[in-house]
């Protein structure tokens, strides 16, 4: 194998698991260090800078951070990532002498349509560096989705209404109340720039028989998620059935439990396993009595003059075809009829732009979608952008937040008069952390700690108070307990060949296994030759040649501790630690030249 | 030496031996060496033989004397027995463990200063006595807790740190061992555990006296230009006469080796040990040979290593002695006392 280019920003980058699943890179281990020392107001702030809602998505992020955690691999599970966010969140001081200034207005206008996580985040990027920016959207109130479709009791308003303000707060216009109901319209306005996060606000049909006749009682779940939200509806019936899989589902039948519900299921067409739910979002339905029946796909709705009374399923099996696709097939059994009250059709979300003329220049592929640019989120008009589930259909807050930052750097490029299409690299900053002999500036001490329960209100006044939050979130203590798992993985081995003595110390103390000394070969062979077994080959072989005897330093990436032993025990300072911090790149990051190198 | 506790965590994936354990069960305490110490790289070694060997933790018996090498049994085998005892005295205490218990698997481990100076007499009776054992002397040249003078086994002519010349002969403890009727002598480079692990494993599988010189750099003291026990003199300077696979199986040996290329030697437990050939005029069982070439090749500066002399018919101090297969610890008095009508038929014979 070639030698790892260790100064390309990427290496160390995929090395820190969760930054680099996360679709803002949010610098975790940077944070979850500061938890541990007390500095949550700091470690809200680099939260804050990466993906503006740690209050939020510390309550409702999809984590994609916590399934790539190097400990689910070290151990059973991974750190409970998403809940120490809303620790810095809880437990921070007033931060908002640390926001930004109000900054002098540049004399450009940007419009942004919907107040959800997409416009927000472009909202906050852009009005620091002086945009007068205006956020349309039909609520009153800023928030989008995270208001009207997540639950009180998983996400209070009190969170949204600070986390929002702190935006709005830098200057930024909010027209609530205000739908748009023409991009023309908006464009006669001339705008220096739009963008367009208006999400995927339609909830997809079911149209089977009897949806007509019983329509009374069958309700879209992120329409009647939001009448919940908005107070417009406060009871439902006895007996109800939620239809889908997904986290909308798990929504809407908590809440039905919390408006009357007392005989709430779920029923899905798929396999429990495949459900598109969180886990622990089907955790929590399963422990409010909410069972969830699967592999049953529903056929018609029964109903007796105009009253719906139940509806009726299909069983069906998975088959998996010659490549491995799945298929439902009917199993053979008689069709099921489960007697309900009402209905929640929660199978699925659609993109709607009937407020988008189709002769504005922006160009619509055939699934009605607009056509957007991955990595600058511009459309076919050069002055419209997209983001959010408005851009690619719906996804979460998180990759809204993401959109939001690549959109708005685009557009502030482009009102710069520069090519949109060059992206900075990240800034990268790569520092010793070694402090004495055997003493570095991070505890690199390993906890055999198993994950910590985050602690929730007791399930029988939780159900009677659908503002009550469930999850209480952890003290201070849990909140420690649980940041010592972290591994610090920002914290690398870095291995420097022409040092080395190859006295075996390393290889000796890693308590892993990872390091492994031998003849160069390639990458296939190479891993079939080191110390331990190598399963994981998305994880990266570090190789570092120039040795005396000729031979190379393998290490396995994929379970290292980062406990710096190999560079305690190393006696030449072959080894050492250092913090690899990268800072993505925002608009109004300072400016870059192409030629510059990482590290 | 650090400061934390080497993390209970392993690599999941590790393989496991016949008793269900990993290398991660074969080890001790964490090293307080200096970082980078060759004794830490014996110790691994030690480890991974025991695991390779799937041996029982609580069926060895660790003892050691004074010294920096002497400190190691607390780094491996945690689970075993271990006696550090006085200065230079581990082959009496080892002689003695052995005499009382001879079921246990003794490792003897020892330094240049502990068994080629203050225990030179000691170490000298083990081996003439043929106590079955593996004593490990784990050898850097110099005196590293007292800060770095020249011990026993420096070579004439090699250079302190400081740059000062050893004008004292050496001693050649592979030599002597060899001399007093050691039946599996071996010298290995704590740089090398792809040729010391086997070692150590078929020293472990030895019955008799078996004597392995590890050479092993003191990285504080005696790892400079000048000196003959650094990494770089010994890799430089390392004439390997052979490499070594130990088969415990009773299956056939599979490995295919080239004709006349490989010398297998079967010992009394069954363990067959085939050594490669490096130099092909080397015989393993020439005791008288492999003296002649041992001197040879240190005149010509050149540090012998690999298996060296193995008898694959030793005996041991018990059968010497003709002891019962019993270990005498357990010996109750009814075995020990025979009764008064023995003592009487006794007597009467010698009358």
């Amino acid at each position: 194998m070639k030698p790892t280019d260790i100064s390309a920003p990427d290496y160390f980058h995929k090395v820190v698991d969760c930054q680099w699943a996360c679709p803002a890179h949010t610098p975790v281990p940077e944070y979850i260090r500061l938890i541990a020392e007390g500095r949550y107001s700091d470690a809200y702030m680099i939260n804050w800078k990466s993906n503006v809602f740690p209050g939020i998505l510390g309550r409702t992020c999809d984590r994609p951070c916590e399934p790539a955690c190097r400990r689910g691999r070290v151990e059973e599970t991974p750190v409970a990532i998403c809940r120490l966010k809303r620790v810095a969140a809880d437990f921070k001081d007033d931060v908002k002498h640390r926001m930004p200034k109000v900054s002098a207005k540049n004399g450009k206008r940007i419009a942004l349509v919907g107040g959800g996580p997409a416009s927000l985040a472009v909202a906050r990027d852009l009005a620091p560096l002086g945009y007068h920016c205006t956020v349309f959207d039909a609520d009153p109130k800023a928030g989008g989705m995270m208001r009207s479709q997540i639950p009180k009791f998983r996400l209070p308003d009190s969170v949204i209404d600070e986390e929002t303000d702190y935006i709005l707060g830098l200057g930024i216009e909010f027209k609530g109340g205000h739908r748009v109901d023409s991009l023309k319209k908006l464009m006669a306005e001339n705008y220096d720039a739009i963008f367009v996060g208006s999400g995927a606000p339609r909830g997809r049909e079911l149209e089977i028989p009897g949806r007509k006749e019983a329509a009374a009682n069958i309700h879209i779940g992120i329409e009647w998620l939001a009448s919940v939200s908005f107070g417009h509806v406060e009871k439902i019936g006895r007996r109800v059935i939620v239809l889908g899989g997904g986290n909308t589902a798990m929504d809407c039948c908590r809440t039905a439990r919390r408006l009357g519900g007392e005989d709430v299921k779920v029923i899905v067409r798929s396999g429990f396993e495949e459900m598109k739910a969180s886990p622990w979002e089907k955790e929590d339905a399963i422990h409010e009595d909410i069972p969830i029946l699967n592999f049953m796909v529903p056929v018609a709705f029964k109903h007796v003059a105009g009253k719906l009374i139940g509806v009726t399923f299909q069983k069906v099996k998975a088959e998996y075809d010659a490549k491995g696709r799945r298929n439902l097939v009917p199993a053979g059994e008689p069709d099921q009829t489960i007697p309900c009250d009402d209905v929640l059709v929660a199978v699925g979300q659609e993109n709607a732009f009937p407020w988008i003329e189709r002769d504005c220049g922006i160009e619509f592929d055939k699934w009605n979608m607009p056509q957007v640019d991955a990595k600058t989120f511009a459309s076919t008009n050069p002055k419209v952008f997209f983001g959010g589930d408005a851009a690619f259909g719906p996804k979460n807050i998180i990759w809204a937040v993401a959109h939001g930052h690549d959109a708005a750097l685009s557009i502030h490029k482009m009102l710069s008069g520069e090519d949109i299409t060059e992206r900075p690299l990240p800034e990268v900053n790569v520092s010793s952390q070694k402090m004495g002999i055997h003493e570095w500036s991070y505890d690199n001490d390993i906890s055999a700690d198993k994950r910590y329960k985050v602690p929730h209100r007791d399930k029988v006044i939780a159900l009677k108070d659908i503002r009550a939050e469930v999850e209480l979130g952890y003290d201070v203590k849990l909140a420690l307990g649980e940041a010592q798992r972290c591994l610090n993985c920002d914290i690398q081995t870095i291995f420097s060949a022409p040092a080395c003595i190859e006295c075996d110390a390393c290889v000796d103390i890693c308590p892993m296994d990872c390091i492994t000394f031998t003849e160069n070969g390639e990458e296939e062979d190479l891993r079939t030759r080191l110390k331990a077994p190598s399963p994981h080959h998305d994880q990266a072989l570090y190789v570092a040649d120039g040795l005396k005897t000729g031979r190379v330093m393998v290490k396995d990436e994929d379970v290292c501790l980062h406990c710096g032993l190999c560079a305690e025990r190393c006696p030449t300072g072959a080894w050492d630690m250092q913090k690899y911090l990268i800072d993505m790149t925002h608009a109004g990051s300072t400016c870059q030249t192409k030629a510059r190198s990482a590290a | 030496m650090t400061y934390i506790a080497k993390p209970k965590f392993h690599h999941p994936g590790l393989p496991k031996n016949d008793l269900g354990y990993t290398h991660r069960d074969y080890e001790g305490k964490i090293s307080t060496l200096c970082a980078g110490c060759g004794h830490d790289s014996i110790t691994a070694s030690i480890i991974e033989a025991c695991y390779e060997l799937s041996i029982e933790p609580h069926r060895v018996a660790k003892i050691s004397g004074i010294g920096c090498s002497s400190k190691t049994p607390d780094y491996f085998l945690g689970n075993s027995h271990g006696f550090n005892s006085v200065h230079g005295r581990m082959p009496s205490v080892l002689t003695g463990a052995n005499l009382a218990n001879r079921d246990l698997i003794y490792l003897g481990v020892s330094g240049d200063g502990d068994s080629a100076s203050i225990g030179f007499g000691q170490f000298a009776h083990s081996i003439r006595r043929g106590v079955n054992m593996t004593y490990i002397v784990e050898n850097n040249g110099v005196y590293g807790l007292t800060k770095g003078q020249f011990s026993a086994t420096a070579d004439r002519g090699s250079k302190s740190k400081k740059g000062v010349m050893n004008t004292d002969n050496a001693i050649d403890l592979v030599a002597i061992a060899l001399q007093l009727g050691a039946s599996f002598v071996a010298r290995s480079f704590s740089g090398d555990k792809t040729q010391l692990v086997p070692l150590i494993a078929a020293a472990i599988r030895h019955k008799g006296a078996s004597f392995i010189d590890v050479i092993s750099p003191c990285i504080a003291f005696n790892n400079h230009a000048g000196s003959t026990k650094s990494f770089d003199y010994v890799r430089e300077h390392n004439d390997a006469v052979n490499r070594l696979d130990v088969i415990t199986s009773r299956d056939p040996i599979t490995v295919d080796y080239a004709p006349g290329s490989v010398q297998v030697v079967e010992q009394h437990d069954g363990t067959r040990l085939a050594l490669r050939k490096i130099d092909a005029d080397y015989d393993a069982n020439d005791r008288l040979a492999a003296m002649t070439f041992l001197q040879k090749h240190a005149a010509k500066g050149q540090v012998v290593t690999g298996l060296l002399y193995v008898d694959p018919d030793a005996e041991d101090m018990h059968t010497h002695l003709d002891t019962v297969e019993t270990p005498l610890n357990t010996l109750e008095a009814k075995e020990l006392c025979p009764g008064s009508s023995a003592l009487e038929k006794i007597n009467a014979s010698l009358r």
